[in-house]
């Protein structure tokens, strides 16, 4: 039966509110809590609905970063996941480099489908899947709301500017998720104990002989500039005389 | 001289107004000659919109039976073949770029800048990253082209009265045949396109149906507004995900925002941090919308947007 890839970035939790060091070298992530990038829980969600329908054999989930990483694909496999791959480094790594490293793991494993999240919640780049899906010469159906198994093609529902946009792609395919496709699973208890019996292979990023490419630096951070402080009105009359009065309406 | 290949974006029949925001984003780039790409499967109408654009040095129009739709695996070679010789690659970070040209950069063999929001250099950029809680300034290696989406937010439409050329070209690029459109459903509407309005309402869950939504678009037609919504208004099927304001959704600028019965998340506020002026209408004080608003109002949306609306 078929595989589905998952990844599971390890990112700045979402109720996070993030604050720039005031060296401007990068953002706070000490004693910051971290879990799965939510459109990532929400591919992994997917992945594992299309497997329960009978409709996949097996599914892998797969991150790129350090070591703590694995906490990450242990609550995935504790989700469901059958195995999980971690490929390590502790070096900040550019969406390209990822792509490649996602299209190594596909060439070893033959996936049907790659199911990536959108895009991560910290770097916001929104760039791997489609990537992958170009290195790989396969298709890509982003912003996915709604995804639908037909043999070898996948109908997919994309949410665009325009409104829902349906495509249809032969697999194996890049599907990258949106916000309302589903809504992830919690993990119980006895399923965390299930999954620390599930196999999680490491590898080192050296070892994958990934080809390096440009990269683009990253030599600032700085806090966005804050909005003024505005006034309270009382009333309705209030609110239409300062908006008359700034000329709005 | 460098040269800037813009991927225009339209929809068959008009040239959607990002382009002419990545046409100001490119102008910002000193010394350069920009060109914009037109690929549809008749390219006339829109390439003539192009032409116009004042900055603009070339329309190239590419017309194919597979460009009738914004495919970005059938778009993505045809544009990195004509990338050729261009040191700059730039698309709008509307769904359409944000699909397209990460796959284009790939096939270029560079990385991409997402969300361009200023230009500090020929290479030095400025981006938000974690939901525009932090702005950071990034350098791309000189040695590659540049390619990038376009904060189009972050920019004026470029004016028009231009008349450049216009090139018929084709291109020679293997075109997949494994993507195929299906079908478009749009929630066609009247009112002012929420991405390029000069004044928007949104509505959030406090609305609390889709039907009490018309108290939104009342004041909205009365104002000529476009009309936007929260994420939870959309995940509670209150409005359609076109509507979407935030981090994931539709990223705006208007003059006039005005913020109804929404709490104002992070990723709310994220989309909306460039409007000229925030209004919030909520009924807690201690919503955090108020705290990027220019103005607030305390109050019950049920009563306090009939009463606006009637009264304007």
């Amino acid at each position: 039966m078929d595989k589905i890839l998952v990844g599971l970035k390890r990112a700045v939790d979402y109720n996070v509110r993030v604050r720039v060091k005031s060296d401007g070298s990068g953002v706070e992530t000490d004693g910051v809590k971290m879990s799965i990038n939510p459109f990532d829980e929400i591919a992994l969600e997917e992945a594992l609905r299309i497997k329960e329908r009978g409709e996949a054999g097996e599914v892998i989930v797969m991150s790129i970063g350090p070591s703590e990483a694995q906490q990450q694909l242990r609550t995935g496999l504790a989700m469901g996941a059958d195995r999980a791959i971690l490929v390590q480094t502790d070096e900040t790594i550019d969406p390209l480099s990822r792509a490649r490293v996602f299209n190594e793991v596909v060439n070893r494993e033959s996936p049907a489908i790659v199911l990536l999240g959108k895009q991560a919640i910290d770097d916001d780049n929104s760039q791997t899947g489609q990537m992958l899906a170009a290195i790989w010469g396969r298709p890509q159906a982003t912003f996915a709301s709604k995804i639908e198994l037909n043999g070898n093609v996948a109908l997919v529902t994309r949410e665009v500017d325009a409104g829902l946009e349906t495509i249809e792609v032969d697999l194996p395919a890049v599907i990258t998720t949106d916000l309302r496709l589903n809504e992830p699973r919690y993990v119980k208890l006895p399923d965390i104990m299930k999954a620390k019996k599930k196999p999680l292979d490491e590898m080192a990023l050296a070892d994958l002989g990934i080809d390096a490419c440009p990269t683009i630096t990253e030599t600032r951070f700085e806090p966005p500039e804050a909005r003024q402080k505005g006034v309270m009105v009382d009333d309705v009359p209030g609110l239409i005389a300062v908006l008359k009065d700034k000329g709005l309406v | 001289m460098t040269r800037i290949l813009i991927i225009a974006e339209h929809d068959g029949a008009t040239l959607n107004p990002s382009t002419a925001k990545c046409v100001s984003c490119a102008s910002a780039i000193s010394d350069t000659e920009i060109d914009v790409a037109v690929l549809a499967s008749s390219a006339a109408a829109v390439a003539a919109q192009a032409s116009e654009l004042e900055g603009v040095a070339k329309v190239l129009a590419v017309e194919s039976d597979s460009n009738d739709h914004a495919l970005a695996a059938v778009l993505a070679p045809q544009i990195a073949a004509l990338a050729d010789g261009y040191g700059y690659v730039f698309g709008p970070s509307t769904t359409f770029g944000k699909d397209l040209v990460p796959r284009v950069a790939a096939l270029l063999g560079v990385n991409q800048i997402s969300d361009v929001m200023s230009v500090e250099g020929p290479h030095t950029f400025k981006r938000p990253v974690y939901a525009g809680n932090a702005i950071v300034t990034v350098e791309a290696p000189a040695d590659h082209p540049v390619v990038a989406t376009v904060r189009i937010a972050s920019y004026q439409a470029a004016g028009g009265g231009n008349s450049a050329a216009i090139e018929n070209t084709t291109v020679v690029a293997d075109i997949p045949t494994h993507t195929r459109f299906v079908e478009l459903q749009s929630g066609a509407s009247d009112r002012p396109d929420l991405q390029t309005a000069a004044k928007v309402i949104s509505g959030g869950r406090a609305l609390a149906s889709s039907d009490n939504f018309e108290l939104i678009y009342a004041l909205a037609d009365k104002l000529g507004a476009g009309v936007g919504a929260s994420r939870a208004a959309v995940d509670a099927g209150y409005v359609p995900n076109e509507m979407q304001v935030g981090q994931t959704g539709k990223i705006i600028a208007p003059d006039l925002y005005i913020a109804i019965g929404i709490s104002g998340a992070i990723q709310h506020l994220t989309g909306i941090k460039d409007a000229g002026t925030i209004v919030a209408i909520n009924k807690d004080a201690e919503a955090p919308i108020f705290e990027v608003a220019d103005i607030g109002l305390v109050a019950d949306l049920f009563t306090a947007i009939p009463e606006l609306t009637d009264t304007l």
